[in-house]
């Protein structure tokens, strides 16, 4: 069995300045030992045999046709989008304040960024009517509030989830044109409303568990008389 | 009338400006006309401008300009810290800070509180003026 390998030790021929070292080429073939491993593999250094040349294709008849002008090749976008940043700010069930929307002014739990990069965010329903909602990170003011959210599992949500149902539309007939279509408004299917619950029952047990935060999330955010938002702290 | 805080060696004052905005030194030499050394425990010994300082009630006992180690030694001996975070500017500011650190759920909290309390104040109110009316 050969020695086992050394680490490689640094160079033989030290420099006395950058750029000069102390030995010839003559002395440091010696002190590498090139005759010596010469000698040993009987008059020539030893070396790999030489690779086989790759064979080269058959030869390509040349074209008939060149277009008149050179058209350039696109070149392949390999770019996959990332969910947008999340402000350091905002961690699962951290108390968010929302500000623009039906729901403006109001404090809501967040959950989760979804693939999209929105937030997954909820009220909950039963404290301020919020329910499960998508919410763009723009338009959120972070407060430092958290709440325990370890209990809720939000697994089964993403942005297919919250897509609208597409409408199929009959082709109108030309006496159908003057009627308005009849809106079909749609009530919320039970399976959304169970979701809503699964994931609320656990999050308002640990609000309660904290004082004043269940009417603190009930409440709305407003500016009074005062208030420097660029003074505040949230 | 006549001026009762002056400039002196020994002087604590509170810096109103610049960067050691709220910082309480000691006026440790006069410089001249508009400016002092000024030293604080932990801070390095540096000039200012008269005008940045706001003179405070209280004055140590120091040599003109002292060591770190004698200027920190009569400060503890004066007891500066809570001489000053018992007077009323220093409680003020104390509580101006605190203010301004208020998280918006302490905001609230708070709100809760002020209704309540006076909530409580309304109720006694209301039983003396039946009594009175009695």
């Amino acid at each position: 069995m050969a020695p086992p390998k050394k680490a490689r030790m640094a160079s033989r021929n030290p420099s006395l300045i950058r750029g000069i070292g102390k030995f010839s080429r003559s002395k440091m073939y010696h002190k590498r030992g090139i005759w010596a491993i010469k000698a040993k593999h009987g008059g020539s250094f030893p070396h790999h045999d030489p690779k086989p040349a790759p064979t080269t294709p058959a030869a390509v008849k040349p074209p008939k046709f060149y277009p008149a002008d050179d058209v350039k090749t696109p070149i392949p976008n390999h770019r996959k989008p990332k969910p947008t940043k999340l402000r350091a700010s905002i961690t699962p069930g951290t108390v968010l304040i929302l500000l623009a929307g039906r729901f403006m002014g109001k404090r809501v739990v967040f959950l989760k960024q979804l693939p999209s990069g929105l937030l997954l965010v909820t009220g909950p329903f039963k404290i301020n009517g919020v329910p499960l909602r998508r919410v763009n990170q723009a338009y959120v003011i972070a407060t430092s509030t958290k709440v325990d959210i370890s209990q809720v599992n939000t697994d089964k949500f993403d942005d297919k989830y919250f897509t609208k149902e597409k409408k199929k539309r009959a082709k109108k007939s030309e006496g159908e044109f003057f009627e308005t279509e009849k809106e079909e408004t749609k009530a919320l299917p039970q399976e959304k409303k169970d979701d809503q619950k699964s994931v609320d029952t656990a999050l308002i047990k640990a609000i309660e568990a904290v004082e004043d935060l269940k009417a603190y999330l009930g409440a709305r955010f407003s500016l009074r008389s005062g208030m420097k938002p660029h003074e505040l702290a949230f | 009338m006549p001026f009762k805080r002056y400039v002196e060696i020994g002087r604590v004052a509170l810096v109103n400006y610049g960067k050691e905005y709220g910082r309480l030194v000691v006026i440790v030499d006069v410089i001249d006309q508009n400016r002092a050394l000024v030293d604080a425990p932990d801070m390095v010994r540096g000039q200012m401008n008269f005008k940045r300082l706001s003179l405070t009630d209280i004055k140590i006992d120091i040599p003109r300009v002292p060591k770190k180690k004698t200027l920190i030694d009569a400060m503890e001996a004066a007891d500066v810290k809570n001489k000053w975070e018992k007077s009323s500017w220093g409680r003020k500011l104390i509580v101006q800070k605190r203010r301004a650190s208020l998280n918006d759920f302490d905001r609230f909290k708070v709100m809760l509180a002020k209704i309540k309390r006076g909530g409580a104040v309304r109720q006694e109110l209301a039983k003396l003026k039946k009594e009175n009316a009695a």
